[in-house]
């Protein structure tokens, strides 16, 4: 049916030439969005990330 | 059929003081409960009452498999209907207590905020569609802020921080169920024969992101999930020890001869609303299909893994998302390729049961679906803004590449925790979200409505109705109960709500404004 053709989920691997150069994630992180995003997360970052790392001890839960 | 279901989500959130590295976990996440129940300097009751929690209907003892476990095998921490009572027997009756294991609260949002296993925890009230999942689970993130806050403003108390998270990476995990209402009829083999494959490959869009490989984090790196190393067996009944892909746990809190209440313990905590819209949702789908028997005979029913376990600590560890999961036929499949499978059956199924045009609920988590699965294919990076793990590796690869970081930098491990802080000002997720970067489904005044607020479609109407109605004389609540204390009866008057989808607004609502008060409502309820 028609309608159904229609809602069929379109698969990249239809599409084979796509495939073979999946990058990974770390590719393009690298923009000026990021760059700006770090800038302002520097400052509300914990200070002491050692201290702040070393104390967030948890008890084990479900 | 469709993803309508009943549904909720429990939070365990982590806890610090960081101004007191020795306090005892237990009476922090009592110290956050008990600041929301009771409002500092104003007049209680605004917002939570302190009704007890009725247990007289729990059996977390109970296996789907058919079986109970005897009380005394069990391991003092399955013995949650018995809280600070080390498993002697169950009763109702008990008094309040100074027990930090005791701090409970109802909100009239009908969510439960209490203490689980030396965590704050939060479980929202049943809702019947994937956005009012995602609506007041981020209600529950205002609700532990709010504590937050009022601990922070309390001089003489040290202040508390609270985090959406799912391990402390030093070995400890804590957890995010998903609790979804199905028909009792379905075989119980079923739903762990189709669900094993796709829980295995979920996190690809569900996954939180962590830093540090193994549960103690004894190799540097980055994976998908909070939770994959956790998980050690591929069915069973214990949530805190050898946790189980599939949890057996069979506690419908409902008429246990309709319905059954699947406990998933394998997801991760999610801050990205689309992630967590998803995961809801899909699960949904899934289910609604093996419900049908529609996954039976075509592709999707077909896919079983070879070793699940080790396939989900190998699809988390692989943000790459190439890794191929080995199936039981021979076949290798990546995770990516393993979700189409169950989109496509999703797909027809819908098409087969609701035509052209699904419902806009369904139509919404199928197409998004569809788009998540496109886009981590071509690369995952291009989901930055709806899934948290590749949004916090953006974050993260952004810092290494900055400043030279390796993968065992407390800097790294300190962002992967700051991540799901949940004030806004510290919580990196919320940072993100204040820029514009990562889309949003909800907006301020929807998610301040939902925190007072209940689900109007659901026996969490009720429940939320009568205590912010008649809050003083409500003496105990739970998920299928409300219990009144009311003049001129000499007992309690126990109201049970078994049946979740009664109790609505469309059932209930003309009677709660008929009834003043709590003496109106159980003489037209009782019709004494």
């Amino acid at each position: 049916m028609p309608a159904h053709e229609q809602q069929r989920p379109h698969r990249r691997e239809d599409e084979p030439e796509e495939l073979e150069t999946a990058p990974t994630a770390q590719t393009s992180t690298h923009d000026e969005d990021v760059d700006a995003l770090l800038d302002e997360i520097d400052d509300v970052l914990e200070t002491n990330s050692e201290e702040f790392v070393r104390g967030f001890v948890q008890k084990g839960g479900q | 059929m469709s993803v309508r279901r009943v549904t909720g989500i429990e939070t365990e959130f982590g806890v610090t003081a960081p101004g007191d590295p020795a306090a005892n976990p237990m009476l922090l996440s009592a110290q956050v409960v008990n600041a929301y129940a009771a409002p500092l300097g104003g007049k209680p009751g605004g917002t939570a009452v302190r009704a007890r929690w009725d247990y007289e209907d729990e059996a977390p003892l109970r296996d789907a498999r058919g079986f109970e476990l005897e009380r005394a095998a069990a391991h003092p921490s399955q013995l949650t209907d018995a809280p600070g009572r080390k498993g002697v027997g169950r009763t109702a009756d008990f008094a309040e207590t100074e027990d930090p294991t005791m701090a409970n609260v109802i909100l009239t949002n009908g969510a439960r905020l209490y203490v689980d296993h030396a965590h704050p925890e939060y479980s929202t009230p049943e809702v019947t569609t994937p956005r009012d999942a995602v609506l007041w689970d981020r209600a529950g993130e205002r609700v532990v802020l709010e504590s937050v806050r009022r601990i922070g403003a309390t001089p003489g108390l040290s202040p508390v921080n609270v985090y959406k998270n799912n391990t402390d990476g030093k070995g400890a995990s804590y957890g995010t169920h998903e609790n979804y209402l199905m028909d009792r009829a379905t075989p119980f083999a079923d739903i762990v024969r189709h669900l094993t494959p796709f829980f295995v490959s979920r996190q690809v869009f569900s996954g939180a992101g962590r830093v540090g490989i193994g549960q103690d984090s004894r190799r540097a790196g980055f994976q998908i999930s909070q939770r994959a190393d956790f998980f050690e067996v591929e069915v069973g009944l214990e949530t805190t020890l050898k946790r189980p892909i599939i949890n057996t746990r069979d506690e419908p809190h409902a008429t246990a001869e309709k319905y059954r209440r699947l406990h998933v313990i394998i997801g991760d905590a999610t801050m990205c609303e689309v992630a967590t819209l998803l995961k809801v949702g899909t699960t949904s789908l899934v289910l609604a299909m093996v419900e049908a028997g529609a996954l039976d005979g075509g592709p999707a029913g077909e896919l079983s893994v070879a070793q699940p376990v080790a396939e989900l600590h190998a699809v988390s560890h692989d943000p790459s998302l190439r890794h191929l999961v080995r199936l039981r036929d021979g076949r290798r499949m990546s995770a990516v390729q393993l979700q189409w499978a169950y989109l496509e059956a999703a797909a027809a199924f819908v098409a087969k049961e609701q035509g052209e045009s699904p419902d806009p609920d369904t139509a919404e988590v199928l197409q998004r679906w569809e788009s998540v699965l496109q886009r981590l294919e071509r690369d995952p990076a291009l989901c930055a803004r709806e899934v948290d793990w590749v949004a916090k590796l953006r974050l993260l690869q952004g810092y290494r590449d900055r400043d030279g970081l390796e993968w065992d930098s407390a800097r790294l491990q300190a962002i992967d925790l700051q991540w799901s802080d949940v004030r806004p000002e510290k919580g990196l997720y919320q940072r993100l979200a204040a820029r514009g970067q990562v889309e949003l489904l909800l907006d301020e005044a929807q998610i301040a409505a939902a925190v007072t607020q209940p689900p109007e479609d659901t026996r969490a109407y009720f429940r939320g109705q009568c205590l912010a109605r008649y809050g003083s004389q409500v003496a105990a609540a739970s998920w299928d109960s409300v219990i009144f204390d009311v003049a001129g009866r000499g007992a309690l008057q126990r109201v049970p709500t078994l049946e979740p989808l009664r109790g609505t607004r469309e059932h209930v609502g003309a009677l709660l404004e008929r009834c003043r008060t709590a003496e109106d409502l159980v003489a037209a309820l009782t019709g004494t």
